[in-house]
Order: structure tokens, then sequence, then C-alpha cells
């Protein structure tokens, strides 16, 4: 295996769960303002997924967006200013949690009406199909997303088009606090797909290297053939659904049973195993700087001028 | 309403002008900004084989083939999303409803993601992309299919909002939406599809945001938009052989509004009527006669009148479809009601 590849997932995952810690902090601080939506134990999702991507591939997901964001190299710096409402924000302050975009990296947000940028990603896969460009569109959702309208109507126009476009349910078992077994027939989510029909596919979400060929798959299948696929990523959200919900609705020994197949763990270890702790540790110090930079840089700057509150309403 | 002997006033026909029918005139417009912009293209609901529920685009799909002309399945949700993420990668669509009414089940994606998405971004995105169709009601389409949605659109910011009336109008602006990189929403009417009316050869744009006064006098402002500028039309006819002399001003833009145009006309007449389809209730209207009454409280020498329909969804029968709408005698008993005590010349 690739060592350099696994320091760099290992390094990428890492920055999202330390960032996410962080911002819990600056919420229970009362910095941050409006729903947090953490990702911490979904990372390996993300990142796998990033690092498979080529720059002219679109990446978009839902409101809990900060891991995508930073995986597809949005800055932390930006992305903690954002969260601050300050105007050196990747939104400039007008976004917050939920709409982080980074559009010259293809990272098209941080949507907040579940299953509504599902048409939206498939948009972004009829302009590369239409201007007969290489890339493909990667659409995250959650598995709460799967029953509601714009799901059927996306799947369904992505598959009659024939469009490069790959959606990925991040499947962590609860929609907000309502476990799966109450939202779906059935825990296999990608059977979805078979009625449109798709190509589809379910992944160990904690783990960075099986999503990374189910992604590189569903990939190749969009930009070589114009197909879209339905994977479904089993994974796990350690916090609850935002920051408002202590999660009483599970047993911490379901947490503590994910926790011990945590990718970052997992990651780390083996890098140790390969006899690179030390290259490991010196990552764990880089990235704990960085996410200190991040912070200072978001508390130290300016909130937007009042006066630019009705700004970016049109292009003009 | 009837809308068949109005135009004459509105376009008044010269020899040898060409007259379009407002269908020809629309299709004429995307089919311009087509041949002119490869990245404009028209998806909808019967768009392509069929020309269109209206047939605003016979034989748009035999020119432009199925890539820029496309059929699409009963999901506006889906089609409307797919447009406005296509507008966001870079191309322009033209999505047609094949009326408002059911641009609800798009509504969440055309308020909370097209209208809201250069705001969320800080500019980063943008929306250029025209959603257009038949509003308003027809001849006894009952409650569902006769929803005239220009107050719902209008409220939201991020929004351009076009209710033109005439078939020169229709084609200019329509091509001025297509250009335009924000997201517009462009009412037609089912029942003036037909209607003719001059339509020069040639390039024309008509601007966004700019209002036409369409006829002139000193003793009442008459507003209105959409269909409703031909009944407006028939209203000043009347008001003329009793010896009112009206100025008409059609709005043609929503948002952003002409303020410029109506606080010119009113403060010349200095009285108003506004003519609507709308309900009253927190409607476009009643937003009008706010502005009219907040900015130009001076110039007003009586509260300002506003013909709306009544507070009920549209019932199906003819006889109670017509007091629903906004009727001729209506708006000229609104009229007299703004006029009293004014001493005519």
């Amino acid at each position: 295996m690739d060592n350099e590849l696994i320091t760099e997932l290992y390094r990428s995952m890492l920055l999202i769960r330390r960032f996410e810690e962080e911002a819990a902090r600056l919420y229970q601080e009362r910095k941050i303002g409006g729903f947090l939506h953490l990702y911490i134990g979904q990372e390996a999702l993300a990142v796998g997924t990033a690092s498979v991507l080529d720059s002219e591939d679109y990446l978009v997901t839902a409101y809990r967006c900060h891991g995508h964001y930073l995986a597809r190299g949005g800055s932390a710096r930006a992305g903690m200013a954002e969260l601050l409402g300050k105007v050196t924000g990747c939104a400039e302050g007008r976004g917050g949690s939920m709409h982080f975009y980074d559009v010259e990296k293809k990272f098209m947000g941080g949507w907040g009406i579940v299953g509504a940028h599902m048409p939206l990603a498939a948009g972004f896969a009829f302009a590369q199909k239409y201007n007969q460009e290489s890339g493909a569109t990667i659409c995250f959702l959650g598995d709460g997303a799967i029953n509601i309208g714009p799901f059927h109507e996306a799947m369904s126009l992505a598959a009659l088009w024939n469009l490069p476009v790959v959606f990925v349910i991040e499947n962590n078992y609860f929609a907000m606090g309502t476990p799966l077994h109450k939202t779906s027939p059935t825990d296999d989510l990608s059977l979805r797909a078979l009625g449109y029909p798709m190509a589809r596919d379910t992944v160990d979400g904690h783990d960075v290297f099986a999503v990374r060929a189910s992604i590189h798959a569903a990939l190749t299948r969009a930009r070589e053939q114009h197909l879209p696929t339905l994977i479904e990523a089993k994974t796990y959200r350690y916090r609850g659904h935002s920051m408002a919900d202590p999660a009483k609705y599970r047993t911490k020994e379901e947490v503590e049973d994910w926790r011990k197949r945590d990718p970052i763990l997992t990651l780390g270890a083996k890098l140790e195993s390969f006899g690179l702790k030390t290259l490991r540790d010196q990552i764990d110090r880089e990235i704990e700087e960085e996410i200190l930079d991040a912070v200072k840089f978001a508390e130290e700057s300016p909130e937007p001028d009042p006066s630019t509150a009705e700004k970016y309403v049109y292009v003009e | 309403m009837e809308v068949s002997n109005s135009e004459d006033k509105i376009n008044q026909t010269l020899p040898n002008q060409r007259e379009l029918a407002i269908r020809d005139a629309l299709r004429e417009a995307m089919e311009e900004e087509m041949l002119r912009d490869e990245r404009v293209f028209l998806m909808g609901e019967e768009v392509g084989s069929y020309d269109g529920a209206y047939k605003c685009s016979r034989g748009m799909l035999e020119k432009f083939g199925p890539k820029r002309v496309i059929d699409a399945p009963i999901a506006e949700c889906g089609f409307a999303g797919v447009g406005i993420g296509a507008a966001m990668a870079g191309l322009r669509p033209i999505i047609e409803f094949m009326t408002f009414n059911f641009s609800l089940i798009a509504i969440d994606q055309i308020i909370n993601t097209a209208a809201k998405a250069r705001l969320m971004s800080a500019g980063r995105l943008s929306c250029p992309i025209v959603f257009r169709g038949a509003g308003g009601a027809a001849f006894q389409l009952a409650a569902q299919h006769a929803n005239s949605f220009e107050s719902f659109y209008a409220y939201t910011p991020g929004l351009i909002v076009l209710a033109p009336a005439t078939p020169y109008d229709m084609k200019g602006l329509l091509k001025s939406a297509i250009r335009d990189d924000n997201p517009v929403v462009f009412f037609e009417s089912e029942l003036t599809y037909s209607l003719k009316g001059v339509v020069p050869e040639g390039e024309y744009l008509v601007p966004i945001g700019k209002a036409d006064l369409k006829r002139e006098g000193n003793d009442l402002t008459i507003i209105s938009w959409s269909k409703n500028v031909f009944l407006a039309e028939k209203v000043a006819d009347e008001l003329v052989a009793q010896g009112v002399e009206c100025d008409l001003l059609d709005l043609r833009s929503l948002r952003p509004l002409d303020k410029e145009a109506i606080f010119k006309s009113v403060s010349k007449t200095h009285r108003v009527l506004i003519i609507q389809e709308q309900h009253l209730f927190a409607s476009y209207g009643a937003f009008l006669s706010h502005l009219i009454s907040t900015e130009i409280f001076d110039e007003l020498d009586a509260p300002v009148g506003l013909v709306s329909s009544l507070e009920v969804p549209m019932p199906y029968s003819k006889s109670l479809e017509s007091v629903v709408m906004p009727s001729k005698d209506r708006c000229l008993k609104e009229a007299w009601r703004v006029l009293e005590g004014v001493k005519l010349s």
C-alpha cells in the first residue's frame, strides 16, 4: 500500500475530526449560532471520495457539510470563520454552518432542505454532459433523504437522461432522532436504485479504502458511460443530529461499537504498524497547529459590515 | 375575460407592420436567443414532440434537436432543480411550466435554491435561468388551475418577476430575461397566447424594470400588468367616454419595479386605480398601494383604488368565475370612488 496515500488520507480525516471538535467547543462557548451538524465519525466517506475526484468533478452535499468542504480542499480558516459569521468566511458570513461553498474547487454546497439538492446535482451532471466535459458529479445525502419527493425525481431524471452523477447515501442509521427501521422497510438502501433502474453498490463507510474503490467504480461508470449510480455507505455519527441533540435515543454501547472501528484510529494504527509512528505524530501536531491557527484567524477576523446586509441578492 | 378587441388600441397597427400572436413572439424570442448562445436550452413538459402544451415551441425540436429542446417527464421539482443546477454550472436554461399552477411542486427549488444561492454563497454562485409559462385564470379551469402567483414570487428577494401583456413586450422581455444573470419568473397567460400585435422584424430588447405608459391622461392613473392590462384599457375607454382621461401604466416588470414611472404619473393625476388578478389579502397590489401611500402621500387626492379577485379559490361555474375575477364594472365602480369630487374638464 502507498504510504503517501495513507498519510494523506489520515491527515485529511484528522483535519475534519479536529475541526468539528473545535466547532463543538466554540458552539458551547456560544460563539457559533444557529444549527451545527457535526461530521464526527463519518470522515472516511468524504475523504475517501474526495481522494478519487478530479478537478473537473463536482461535489455537493446537504447541511452536514464541513467534512466534504474540507476534504475537497476548502480552507480550515475560511470554514471556521464562516461558523463564527465572519466576513473572511467561505461565504463571507452569509451562509453559516449549513452553507459552506468553495466553488473554485467545485465544492457546490452546503444545502439545507433535505433532498432538495439532489435535482441540483443532476443539473450539474446535466451541464457536464451538455458541455461534453470529462467530469462527473458526486452528491451526498443522508438516509433521512430517501423518502422525500426530490430523491425520486432526481433519481428518475438521472437514469432517464443518463447523467454522470453518483448519489451517495450516508446511512448513519438515524434521520435526526428517528431510527432507520422506522423510515425504511429494508436496511439495504441501495435497493432503491433498482426501479429507475440505476447501478448500485453498498460500502462500509468506515473503511476509507472501500469507499475509494466504490466511488472510483461509480465515477468511471459516470465518466465513460454517462450512467448514474446509487451507493449506500453504512456509517455512524458519534454525536447527535446537531449540537441541540444529546442523542438519547441510542445506547452508549452502540456508539462504542462503532468507535472501535473508527476510521482515523484504524488508519493511525496502520501507520504505526508500518513503522511510521514518528510521521503520524508529526501529522497530529501539524493538524493541531492548523486548527488552532484557523480558530485564531476566525476569532480575530472582522464581522461583515452591517451596511452590506443587502449585498449578494442580484447579479448587477 | 374578453381580450379580443382590446389589442387595437394598445398596438396601434400601421401599414406594413408585422403582427404576431404571443405564442409566436415567445417562440421567436427563444429561437433567437438559442441561435445566439449555445448555452441556452428549453426544457419542460411537452415542449418537444408536442410543440408545447400551448404551441409556444412549435418546430423548435426539429430546428434545435433533442439536446436543446428537452421533453421532461411530469416532475416539476426534478426538472426545475436540474435547470437550476445546470444554470449554476454555466448553462442558461429556459424551464417551461405548462402552467404556473404546477410550479408549486418546484417552488422549494425556485425560492429556497435559485433565489438564495447567490446570497448564501456570497456571490460565488449565480443562477441565470428563466421559468416561464401560463399564469392566472382562464375560462372555467376551476380552483387548482386558476392560480395567479405574481404575489408569491414577487415577494422573494433574489428573483426577477416579469408579467408582460403585449406580443411586443413578451418577445422583448423574454429575450432580456434569457440574457439576465439572475433567476427570472416570467408569467404568460393562457387566454392571450393567440392574441396578435405588432412585433417588428429583427432584434430588439425590452429592458427589465421599465413600465410602459400605454396611454396618457391627466385625471387618473390606472396601473396593471399581465392580461389585466387589456381590461384596464377597456376601463379607460369607458372613462374617456365619461370625460375622464387616464394614464395607463403597464408595469411589465414586478420585481424590479419601475417606481419612478408610478410616482411620475401619480404626481400628475393625483388619483390611482390598481387592477390585479391577485386576491387583495397580502397581495402585490396592496404593496403598490402602500408604496404610493407612503412615498408620495402628499400627491394623493384620494385613497388608492384597488380591484382584486375575491377572497375565494376559483369556483368552476362561469357565473361565479366572472364575479370572482376583476370585471369592467367593478373597476369602473372603484374608479368612480377614487374620482369622487373630481371636477372634470
